[in-house]
């Protein structure tokens, strides 16, 4: 805790302060109405929500196939292990993966052109917010995979059956029981997803270079780009409202867990 | 009645509440024709055939893998057969999907959904039947009443104790007036109190409700003590199909009389007519199946069916005596060292351990298998 | 990392191949097993999408400087001796990382599960902190400390990559470490274990090193792995601080090298992740619980 707690202390003190220690908002001021920061916040943002949502949706679909199938099967195993290398690891080297994919002579590049369509004419660059949360999904599908097989596990066979008995078909089944009972599990892991993207920084730094404005982005700048004096205290300000951002994201988490646990063990 | 709980001892209470719960439809067949499922190249079903009167209770027992299980399945439209039919009523439902059968199945444990309260669960399948909102409120009511559980209408699965969720199971499966009743080991997952009360309340219910009702166990004192017949299955046949009585009584296979029920096994020798030698008394022989005068075979014997007298010539030695309550259990040890086991009414002059006795076979009739068996 | 992709692909052609299992069991998944049309679209577009960049970057790490395709850029690794360095703090940060996560997080977990369960949420929400706490908001925090420290401490702690970064690796990889191995203890009848040790005469310590270790072994090992994969990956904090780990490294080869050996680098490291990983799952595989398969 102490480790977690004294970088966070600095971060909030300093932000709130001046070089010589006097309470201040001024560092937020400025970035309140920093152009840069405000659209990296939006960027941060929007990326955390698109990969949020598209890796919630994909990973749920491909949890559910590989469930499907042979329990601790081979499909099952290389699935689990693959999630959890690209899910914890993979940050740089999937990176550099997009870029000889879909870099200015990525190997899709090249294919695509010769059958006449030129991504970078088009105005794409693997460098872009579009480029990133490409690669960002590549991930976020792999964690919501390990997030949400655990609940997809515990959906009882009994209850499709029985609601089968009862006369429910396999959509009034997923409808009035699968689909409620996942909620709070799927709702839980893609906000984990949002904040996972929101601060995520590895691969936009291998991938750009750390050219693209979203808030990590703008952090580091702050905190080593020595352009301007005071700089740092602004990025510290930066991190403050990331967390407050993370904040309310955690309290939507607890939200949805504590609403279920009228009916969870 | 539809908020006061209601024990199901109670029979006065009980027939109103029938009477309300379900709409008299009237009790159906089930037939089995050659049913056959096989997973791979094992046989789950290997020819069932199998009728179910109408309103009866038939208990299908036998080891695990002995495909009972997949016979209810077939039946609840879970599984569907390689070959053969399945006919409910005059109505041929092989092919009917499980949703369209109106079967209510109970399961071994945890079906019940755990995002609805209990009153939402049982109101489930009515909801399914697109019924109005009120009436399958008040329907549920009355098969909570049914179950003795009103109390326990608006809480969770979780909050309930297993033997409740079971019940809640069983009003669940009623609601929706089911044409059969498939349980599915319902009451292999609760403890022995709670298992021989549900038991009986089970019992009492189908026969109230003349709901022909398909059983699937393991366990042999409850197949033997809940249903009309029973169905000793092995290996994906049915070995037998008989009363209780005669399952435990008469059983048809060396299969049936072993799994049902404690067997000594006793060398034998088949005598002239239907007769059969054991232990130098000559009982009635009841599957001699063609064996010729003089084959050597095992005859099964129950431990109740075999007296031990004090006898100092006697031809064994009482070595294991257990007190249990109505009976007394004695393992003999004959000086060929074949044990036996007898059971005697404990109000019987018992012999004590180290005593030497003499066995006397009380019963007139039994069943042999192959020696080499 | 293509033999993931390639063990998917393989996967979604072999659905109609399937061996008998027993009973209940196998009797399901039959039923369900058929290759589902649903299916194979998921795993031909999942194989497409998570193959596709990793032979892309294949044959990228294939071309050589000079323009020509050989192994080169692979045999340049061995030979980068900057790489080489970074690799062995990295290994040395996640070695020590790994004992120290352990050593903290075992005796936790049991004492939590024997004595304080009801402390369980509690400290689910506190695992949940690092990972949704921006790295890049700690490593600004860090940088703060850094500036306003002692010189004696930034001499102790920070002048190294080790002693300063593996403080908060540790941080890092406390929460996936924990659910691990809270996975392993709950699966064990853990307080029959402790009590049957303790009747036994064996102390605390010996309960824990002799008793619950070996029975929860698969459990720490994946959180070991996990700690690994963790302090191989991580990049963030040590780039903000100036630290040369392997990560930082690969991305700065790059400008001395060309792309080829970086993209060769990545290849390598996943691939070693990935196999510890898999590796692992077949040794929780020899465990009864089939559901032990799953690490995370």
């Amino acid at each position: 805790m102490i480790f977690l707690g004294l970088p966070l202390y600095s971060v909030i003190h300093g932000a709130f302060t001046t070089d010589g220690g006097v309470l201040t908002f001024q560092n937020f001021s400025t970035t309140f109405s920093s152009a840069a920061d405000m659209s990296a916040f939006k960027n941060s943002l929007l990326i955390g929500l698109w990969t949020a949502l598209l890796g919630a949706g994909l990973g749920t679909w491909l949890a559910a196939a590989v469930l499907a199938g042979n329990p601790g099967g081979l499909v099952q195993r290389v699935v689990s292990s693959a999630s959890g290398v690209l899910a914890y690891f993979a940050g740089v080297p999937l990176a550099f993966a997009w870029i000889a994919t879909l870099g200015s002579t990525g190997v899709a590049t090249v294919l695509l052109q010769h059958i006449g369509i030129n991504l970078y004419s088009g105005g794409f660059t693997i460098a872009s917010l579009t480029g990133l949360a490409l690669a960002y999904t590549y991930f976020q599908i792999p964690l919501m995979v390990i997030l949400i097989t655990p609940a997809l596990e515990g959906l009882r066979p009994q209850w499709e059956e029985a609601a089968q008995s009862l006369g429910a078909s396999k959509l009034s089944y997923m409808r009035h029981v699968a689909i409620p009972v996942l909620t709070p599990a799927f709702v839980g892991a893609t906000l984990i997803l949002f904040g996972n993207a929101f601060s995520a920084y590895a691969t936009a730094l291998a991938l750009t270079g750390g050219t693209i404005a979203i808030v990590p982005t703008q952090i580091n700048e702050a905190l080593n780009g020595n352009v301007i004096a005071n700089q740092d205290r602004v990025g510290l300000a930066l991190g403050v409202e990331m967390i407050v951002v993370v904040a309310f994201v955690m309290i939507g988490y607890w939200m949805v867990q504590s609403r279920a646990r009228r009916w969870l063990q | 009645m539809s908020t006061e709980s209601t024990p199901l001892a109670d029979p006065s209470a009980q027939d109103v509440g029938i009477a309300a719960a379900v709409a008299a439809r009237a009790s159906v067949g089930v037939n089995f024709k050659g049913v056959q499922r096989h997973f791979g190249d094992v046989a789950a079903l290997a020819g069932l055939d199998l009728e179910i009167h109408p309103g009866e209770l038939i208990a299908l027992l036998g080891p695990s893998g002995c495909g009972k299980t997949t016979a209810l399945r077939i039946l609840g439209g879970f599984d569907h057969p390689d070959a053969g039919q399945v006919i409910v009523g005059d109505r041929d439902l092989t092919k009917v999907p499980a949703n369209k059968r109106d079967m209510g199945m109970v399961f071994q444990a945890y079906s019940l959904f755990p995002n609805m309260n209990v009153r939402d669960n049982v109101a489930f399948g009515l909801r399914m039947r697109k019924q109005d909102k009120t009436v399958r409120g008040k329907r549920a009511d009355e098969l909570l009443a049914l179950v003795g559980l009103s109390q326990t209408a608006d809480r969770y699965p979780f909050q309930l104790s297993g033997g409740q969720q079971q019940r809640v199971a069983i009003a669940r499966a009623l609601a929706i007036e089911p044409t059969v009743l498939l349980l599915d080991e319902p009451l292999s997952a609760l403890d022995a109190q709670v298992r021989h009360q549900l038991r009986a309340e089970i019992r009492s219910l189908q026969l109230r409700l003349g709901i022909t009702t398909l059983f699937v166990t393991h366990d042999q004192s409850e197949a033997l003590s809940i249903a009309d017949r029973v169905g000793v299955m092995h290996a994906g046949r049915l070995e037998q199909l008989d009363t209780p009585e005669n399952i435990y009584r008469h059983p048809a296979t060396a299969f049936v009389a072993e799994f049902v029920g404690a067997m000594n096994r006793l060398p034998g020798r088949v005598g002239d007519g239907d007769e059969v030698q054991v232990l130098g008394q000559r009982l009635k022989l009841r599957n001699r199946n063609e064996r010729p005068a003089g084959t050597a075979v095992i005859a099964m014997l129950r431990p109740e069916a075999i007296a031990a007298v004090p006898d100092s010539a006697g031809s064994g030695e009482v070595v294991e005596r257990t007190f249990l309550g109505a009976s007394v259990r004695m393992s003999v040890k004959l000086d060929d060292g074949q044990l036996v086991l007898v059971e005697e009414p404990s109000h019987a002059d018992a012999a004590s351990i180290g005593q030497r006795v003499g066995l006397r076979i009380l019963a007139e009739s039994t069943t042999v298998a192959d020696a080499g068996e | 990392m293509s033999a993931t992709g390639g063990n998917l692909g393989l996967a979604a052609r072999g659905l109609g191949a399937i061996e008998p299992a027993p009973d209940r069991k196998k009797r399901r998944a039959s039923r369900r097993r058929r290759p589902r049309l649903w299916r194979v679209t998921i795993f031909v577009l999942a194989a497409i999408y998570f193959i596709g960049p990793q032979l892309a970057a294949f044959k990228f790490s294939l071309v050589l400087s000079s323009g020509k395709y050989g192994l080169g850029n692979y045999g340049q690794i061995v030979q980068n001796s900057a790489l080489r360095d970074a690799l062995f703090t990295s290994l040395e940060i996640s070695a020590i990382t790994a004992v120290v996560v352990v050593v903290l997080v075992l005796p936790t977990v049991v004492w939590i599960r024997l004595r304080a369960p009801k402390l369980t949420l509690l400290l689910e929400g506190i695992t949940i902190l690092p990972i949704v706490i921006p790295p890049v908001v700690l490593a600004a925090g860090l940088e703060q400390l850094e500036g306003h420290s002692p010189q004696w401490l930034v001499s102790l702690v920070f002048n190294h990559a080790l002693t300063g970064l593996t403080p908060f690796y540790v941080i890092l990889a406390l929460p996936f470490s924990y659910r691990a191995i809270d996975t392993g203890v709950r699966a064990i009848d853990l307080r029959t274990l402790v009590d049957a040790s303790r009747s036994l005469g064996s102390s605390s310590f010996s309960t824990l090193t002799r008793v619950i270790l070996p029975n929860v072994q698969t459990a720490v090992l994946g959180a070991v792995f996990l700690t690994v994969a963790l302090c191989l990956g991580e990049v963030v904090i040590a780039n903000i601080l100036l630290y040369v780990t392997f990560p930082v490294e690969i991305i700065q080869v790059g400008q001395e090298t060309g792309p080829g050996v970086q993209v060769a680098v990545s290849i390598l490291s996943l691939l070693f992740v990935f196999g510890l990983l898999f590796a692992l799952s077949f040794l929780a595989g020899r465990k009864r619980g089939a559901t032990s398969t799953r690490l995370i």
